[in-house]
């Protein structure tokens, strides 16, 4: 089975973002940047599957500008087989990375493709359930738990009210929540072999993916700063403020 | 124009979220449509019914619907967006899930979590765990929505008398089935419609630690949420989690136990009208949105602050 894996090139997580004094977007020169956390944990996902035997090949897939070869290099140090960069310089929008990733789940007859569940730039939510949608196949969105058996997959999901598992028949669209896996970190020599895997270049015109707006980005402004409070010194003081001055208890 | 907004409830009752999508609703246009989708939700639809500004309630019933499959439910919304200029939802699991899938097969693009309606084709939303806010237009003819639920006021449950029209289910795709659920039993208010709630992370320690949380917020009857250290360290279940990519809440009340506030977490919470943090690390980041903060070992605090109250 192969299995196609998604890998965005976002922010690191613990790097707070600046917002361009034009208000045009967000600043990210000279920003870290590092592979989204939950594609991160797709491509553990679809390693582990490899290692048990399941997965006969993991091809790892990004959207984005010439710089996410460097997430790609990561994801095969990582285990992943070989890499499809689809390149623009222009930000994609959710459904066309998901019109990218059905023609290429099509041209790569991928069984399985695991997504993360959302990118911590953009927050959308969105990918993996449109790339289910264009393909008509099922959806494991937020996933902690994937189990593949024949013919289908288990997946038990992170909802609202707890958890849920869901079966569904194979091909199958996952996404990844936070408990899914731990992802493990890149050892050295994989590193470097990872530089000799296969890395694809292709465009959107290329694999027939036709680019509309759908949603334009007018301004970007930096949140309502929360004013600093005080500090009490006692639980009295505490309480005595939350009664008389906060008035909510 | 004319809205379709996708009821959430929890096969009984109408979720608060859903009257506070309503009002984003309200916010578009006066033409509103209500979608009542489970397995046996009469008086969801009946309730919904009651509610201010509802022109029309549309209930759909039957097995397809059970376990909210997004395969299916996707299908029964396709079914009548033909009518619609705007289909909306809270955003929840079930409409996370659903949404994107309806976008796709409208190909249209989605509006996740909008906190501010500009125009009918204008909306605010924040990006990068909130620590950015975009203003974004759709191009397209429907507009896709999910609604942040905390960043609008709940419209009126009652002064609505609209008809409630029946509406086919879909027959089951056949490509995903329901096999069970571990839902958390909770006597507790819902983490997101709580107006008051008692928060934990990893200094908590363990999951039978929680019990002094959990002692406070019944005092203050209070929900109970947690950073994702807490859930990752088993001590809570996961749809405790409150944060970025976790549950968005704003109660009056949030009290954040043992809590660093790191970003991720902070994006679900720094919208609270006010915020309580008590840490033994006076330099913790969660002071800076705090409004009262308290530096302490959690241990004597809680007992006490619970004992007082
Ligand atoms: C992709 C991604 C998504 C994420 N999404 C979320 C999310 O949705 N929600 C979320 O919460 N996090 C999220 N995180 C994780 C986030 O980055 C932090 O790791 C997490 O919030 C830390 O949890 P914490 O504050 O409980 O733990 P820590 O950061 O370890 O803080 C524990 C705090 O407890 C204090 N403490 C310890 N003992 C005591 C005591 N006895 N009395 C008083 N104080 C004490 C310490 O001083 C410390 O400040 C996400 C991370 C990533 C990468």
């Amino acid at each position: 089975m192969k299995v196609l894996v998604g890998v965005k090139r976002v922010i690191d997580y613990n790097v707070k973002v600046r917002v361009k004094s034009d208000n045009t977007d967000v600043d990210l020169s000279n920003t870290k940047m590092a592979i989204n956390p939950f594609c991160e944990i797709a491509v553990e996902e679809a390693i582990r599957l490899k290692e048990a035997g399941i997965a006969t090949e993991v091809i790892a897939v990004s959207v984005g500008s010439s710089a996410s070869q460097e997430q790609l290099r990561t994801a095969m140090a990582l285990g992943a087989d070989r890499a499809i960069l689809v390149e623009t310089e222009d930000t994609a929008e959710p459904l066309t990375v998901a019109k990218t990733f059905a023609k290429l789940m099509a041209d790569e007859g991928a069984e399985l493709v695991i997504l993360g569940k959302q990118s911590i730039d953009s927050d959308n939510n969105q990918v993996g359930q449109m790339l289910a949608a264009l393909t008509k196949r099922p959806q494991g969105t937020f996933a902690s738990n994937v189990s593949v058996e024949a013919g289908h997959v288990a997946v038990t999901r992170e909802i609202d009210g707890g958890l849920r598992t869901v079966k569904l028949a194979l091909p199958a669209i996952v996404t990844t929540d936070l408990r899914l896996n731990e992802p493990r970190f890149a050892k050295l020599p994989d590193i470097m072999k990872a530089k000799r895997k296969p890395l694809e270049t292709k465009t959107f015109a290329d694999l027939g993916v036709e680019v509309k707006q759908h949603i334009q980005l007018d301004k970007v402004e930096a949140p309502a700063a929360r004013q600093g409070g005080v500090k009490v010194g006692s639980v009295d003081e505490l309480i005595q403020k939350l009664k008389d001055e906060a008035k909510v208890i | 124009m004319a809205t379709l907004l996708i009821a959430e409830h929890n096969g009984t009752e109408l979720a608060p979220a859903t009257l506070s999508a309503l009002t984003a609703a309200q916010q578009i246009g006066s033409d509103i449509t209500v979608l009542v989708a489970g397995a046996n939700v009469k008086a969801v639809a009946d309730a919904a019914a009651q509610c201010s500004g509802v022109g029309k309630v549309l209930l759909a019933e039957g097995d397809s619907l059970a376990y909210d499959l997004a395969e299916n439910l996707s299908e029964l919304i396709l079914s009548v967006a033909g009518e619609y200029s705007h289909i909306m939802a809270p955003s929840n699991s079930v409409s996370k899930d659903a949404m994107p899938r309806v976008a796709a097969l409208l190909d249209v693009g989605q509006l996740s979590d909008i906190t501010a309606i500009l125009s009918d084709a204008q909306f605010q939303r924040p990006i990068y765990a909130g620590n950015a806010i975009a203003t974004v237009t759709s191009n397209d003819a429907v507009k896709v929505i999910t609604v942040r639920a905390a960043a609008f006021d709940k419209a009126a449950a009652t002064g609505g008398s609209a008809a409630v029209e029946t509406l086919a289910a879909p027959a089951d795709s056949g490509l995903s089935s329901w096999v069970n659920d571990e839902l958390t039993q909770s006597e507790r208010p819902e983490l997101t419609a709580a107006e008051r709630i008692v928060s934990g992370g990893r200094g908590v320690g363990s999951g039978e630690n929680f019990a002094l949380l959990e002692a406070l917020a019944d005092k203050l009857g209070a929900a109970v949420g947690a950073s994702r250290a807490a859930v990752d360290s088993g001590f809570v279940p996961n749809d405790m989690q409150v944060g970025q990519t976790g549950k968005i809440v704003a109660p009056s009340l949030y009290m954040a136990f043992g809590i660093s506030g790191a970003i991720q977490h902070l994006a679900g919470m720094k919208d609270s009208k006010v915020i309580v943090a008590v840490n033994k690390d006076e330099e913790a980041p969660i002071f800076q949105v705090a409004d009262y903060g308290l530096v302490g070992d959690l241990f004597d605090v809680l007992p006490e602050l619970t004992e007082k109250l």
